[in-house]
C-alpha cells in the first residue's frame, strides 16, 4: 500500500514537471503546424485580400491546394521544384566528395594535427552563418573582390559556362554556380561533424583484420570501411538536405535573381507578403517532400539516445 | 601493418592537401571579413589601409550607429530571455520525461525531437502564419521572435541533459529517498546539482542558435526588431560600409567569449559535482 502510494507520489512530481514544457510545445509548435493547414485550406477573405484560416479540417477547400499542385506540375513553379532538387543534389554530391575524404583523413590519418584540425573543424559552427555568406559576399564583389579577380582571370566563368552553371559573364553573383558552392560552403561543416563521428568509431582491428586476411589496401577500404561508414554517411546527408531543401537566404543574399530561385524563396515571399495561402500550401508540399527525411533523422536521433543510454546503464 | 591499411588515394598526399585546402578555404574569408572591418576605405572588398573608424569614433561606425547597436542590443536581449526562459523548462522536461514512466511520457518524447528534425523554414513560416491568424495577441517583433526562440532551442536543451541524466543514473536518487528525502528534496539536492554540466552545455548551445539564427526572427520580425543577422542579410548587398563587418565580427568575439566563459564555468562545476562528468561529452554528446 504505502508503496504505490509513494510510487505514485513520485510520479506526480515528475508528471509536474513534464506539463509545462508539453504544454508549450502543443500551443507554440503543434498548433502552428495546424494553423498552416487551416490556411493552405482555408478560404479567402475577398475584400481583406487576406487568408480566412478554417479551422474546422471537415469543411476545408482544397482550390489553392489544387491550384499550386497544378502549378508544380507543368506550371511556372515547375522550374523552381526542378532547380531546387538539382542544385540541392549537386551540392550534397560535393559535400560527400570533400567532405568524405576530409572526415577520413581527420578522422584516420591525421596523426598529431588530428586535435588543430577537428578544432578546425568545428570553428564554422561558433561563426554565424549570415557572417559566412557576408565574407563571400565581399570576396565576390564585381568591383575588386579577391576571389571574383581570382576566378576571372583563370576564366572560370567559360568553365562553368560549359556546365550550364553560369551564364558566362564575370559578375558572380546571380549565376547558379554560385548559389551551390554558397550551399555547399555553407552546410559542409554539418556534413563532415557526423561523418567524421562514424568514421571515428570504426574499429581499427577490422581494418587489421582484412589485411592479414590479404585483402588489399583498396580492398579493404571498399569492403570494410566504407560499409561501416554508411550510417554515418546517411547521417551526415539527412543533416544537410533538410536544411538545404529548405534554404532561402544563401541563395538571396548570394544571387537574388529568379533564375536561381528554389522553394523556400517562394515561400518565403508567398507566405510573408503576396499571398499567405499559396505559401501555407508549399510548406505543407515541402513537409511532405522532406517528410522520409525528417522521419529518418528522428529514428537515428531517438536510436542514439537509447544507444547512449544503454552504454552507460 | 596499420599503415597499410589505407584507401588507394592515400598514396600521395592527396589527403592532407585536399584537407588542409578544406581548412583555409572554410576559415580564410571569415578572416578577411573581420580584417576588412579595420579597413580605412568604404570598400568592404579593397584594402585601403588600417583604420577602427568603422568600429568606433566617426559617423556610421559601429558604435556611433544606432542601428548597428540596435540589432547587436536586439540579438543578445533575444538571446538571454530565450535562454531565460528555455534553460528551466527544458531542464524541467528533461527530468520529468527521463522519470516518468507513461504513455504519455513516450509520447512526449518523439513530440519534443520534431523541432529539432524540422527545416527551419517549415518552422518560420507556421510561426509567422499562427501569429498573424490566431494568437494575434503576441505582436510581430520581439515578442513573437523570442517565443519562436524559445520553441526551436527547447528540444536542444531537453537532448543535452536527458544524455546527462541517463549517464548519472538513478542510484544517489534511490539512495536519498531511501534515506528519507522527499522526491522534492532528492530533485533539488541530488539531481540538479549534478546536472549543472550539461545545464551550463545547454545554455551555451542556446545561446549560440538564438544568436545565429536567421529564418525564425526574420519570419517574426516587426518594426525596429532586426537581429545581427537580419542586418547582414539586408545590407550585405548593399553599400553597407565596413561597419557592417565590424558588427559580425563583434558579434563573434562575443559569442567566443560566451564559449570561453562556459568552458570555465564547466571547469568548476565539473570539480564541484566531481564523478566521471565529461564536460567535452555534454557538448559533443549532442553535436554528432
Amino acid at each position: 500500500m504505502a508503496d504505490t502510494a509513494r510510487r505514485r507520489d513520485r510520479q506526480g512530481l515528475w508528471a509536474a514537471l513534464t506539463l509545462p514544457g508539453t504544454i508549450w510545445l502543443i500551443v507554440f509548435f503543434i498548433v502552428p503546424f495546424y494553423a498552416i493547414a487551416a490556411v493552405a485550406f482555408g478560404g479567402f477573405d475577398p475584400i481583406l485580400l487576406a487568408p480566412e484560416p478554417t479551422w474546422n479540417p471537415l469543411r476545408w477547400s482544397f482550390g489553392a491546394a489544387r491550384e499550386v499542385i497544378d502549378s508544380i506540375f507543368g506550371g511556372p513553379l515547375q522550374p523552381v521544384f526542378l532547380r531546387t532538387f538539382l542544385y540541392v543534389g549537386i551540392a550534397m554530391s560535393l559535400c560527400f566528395l570533400i567532405g568524405y575524404p576530409v572526415a577520413y583523413y581527420v578522422a584516420r590519418r591525421a596523426g598529431r594535427w588530428r586535435t588543430l584540425l577537428l578544432v578546425c573543424m568545428v570553428v564554422p559552427f561558433w561563426v554565424s552563418y549570415l557572417m559566412r555568406m557576408l565574407a563571400w559576399v565581399n570576396l565576390l564583389n564585381p568591383q575588386g573582390g579577391w576571389a571574383s579577380d581570382a576566378l576571372n582571370a583563370v576564366g572560370a566563368p567559360t568553365f562553368f559556362r560549359w556546365f550550364g552553371l553560369s551564364d558566362g559573364s564575370e559578375v558572380w553573383f546571380g549565376q547558379p554556380v554560385t548559389v551551390i558552392s554558397g550551399l555547399v560552403y555553407g552546410y559542409l561543416p554539418f556534413f563532415i561533424l557526423p561523418l567524421y563521428a562514424s568514421l571515428d568509431r570504426i574499429d581499427q582491428r577490422l581494418l587489421e583484420a582484412s589485411r592479414d586476411l590479404g585483402a588489399s589496401p583498396a580492398e579493404t577500404f571498399r569492403r570494410v570501411t566504407l560499409p561501416l561508414s554508411v550510417p554515418g554517411i546517411l547521417a551526415a546527408a539527412v543533416i544537410t538536405a533538410l536544411p538545404m531543401f529548405g534554404d532561402y537566404y544563401t541563395n538571396t543574399i548570394l544571387s537574388g535573381s529568379p533564375r536561381t530561385e528554389m522553394i523556400g524563396n517562394q515561400i518565403e515571399s508567398l507566405t510573408r507578403t503576396i499571398e499567405p495561402q499559396r505559401g501555407s500550401v508549399l510548406v505543407l508540399v515541402l513537409s511532405a517532400l522532406l517528410f522520409g527525411l525528417m522521419a529518418y533523422y528522428l529514428r537515428i536521433t531517438i536510436r542514439t539516445g537509447r544507444e547512449a543510454n544503454e552504454a552507460r546503464a | 601493418m596499420k599503415d597499410t591499411v589505407r584507401p588507394p588515394w592515400d598514396r600521395s598526399r592527396t589527403l592532407a592537401v585536399l584537407t588542409w585546402a578544406y581548412v583555409i578555404w572554410s576559415l580564410v574569408p571569415v578572416v578577411i571579413a573581420i580584417a576588412f572591418s579595420f579597413n580605412d576605405g568604404r570598400s568592404r572588398s579593397t584594402w585601403q589601409g588600417f583604420s577602427t573608424r568603422w568600429w568606433t569614433g566617426s559617423e556610421g561606425s559601429l558604435l556611433d550607429s544606432d542601428d548597428l547597436r540596435q540589432a547587436i542590443i536586439n540579438s543578445l536581449v533575444l538571446a538571454i530571455v530565450t535562454i531565460v526562459v528555455a534553460t528551466p523548462l527544458g531542464v524541467a522536461l528533461a527530468i520529468g520525461l527521463s522519470r516518468w514512466r507513461s504513455r504519455a511520457a513516450s509520447g512526449s518524447n518523439v513530440v519534443m525531437l520534431v523541432p529539432l528534425v524540422t527545416p527551419e523554414i517549415v518552422l518560420g513560416a507556421s510561426f509567422f502564419i499562427v501569429f498573424t491568424q490566431l494568437y494575434t495577441a503576441v505582436e510581430l517583433g520581439r515578442p513573437a521572435q523570442i517565443v519562436g526562440h524559445i520553441t526551436f532551442t527547447l528540444s536542444f536543451v531537453v537532448v543535452i541533459v536527458r544524455s546527462r541524466l541517463a549517464s548519472i543514473g538513478t542510484t544517489l536518487q534511490e539512495a536519498a529517498r531511501d534515506l528519507g528525502a522527499t522526491p522534492r528534496q532528492a530533485l533539488r539536492l541530488v539531481i540538479l546539482p549534478q546536472l549543472w554540466p550539461a545545464i551550463i552545455a545547454s545554455i551555451v548551445i542556446v545561446f549560440a542558435t538564438s544568436i545565429d539564427d536567421f529564418v525564425v526572427s526574420s519570419f517574426l520580425s516587426g518594426p525596429g526588431s532586426d537581429t545581427v543577422p537580419m542586418r547582414i542579410y539586408n545590407q550585405a548587398r548593399g553599400g553597407a560600409t565596413p561597419a557592417l563587418n565590424a558588427m559580425a565580427s563583434m558579434m563573434l568575439f562575443v559569442t567566443i567569449g560566451a564559449i570561453a566563459l562556459a568552458l570555465g564555468a564547466l571547469a568548476v562545476a565539473r570539480k564541484r559535482s566531481g564523478g566521471r562528468a565529461a564536460a567535452v561529452e555534454d557538448f559533443t554528446g549532442f553535436s554528432v
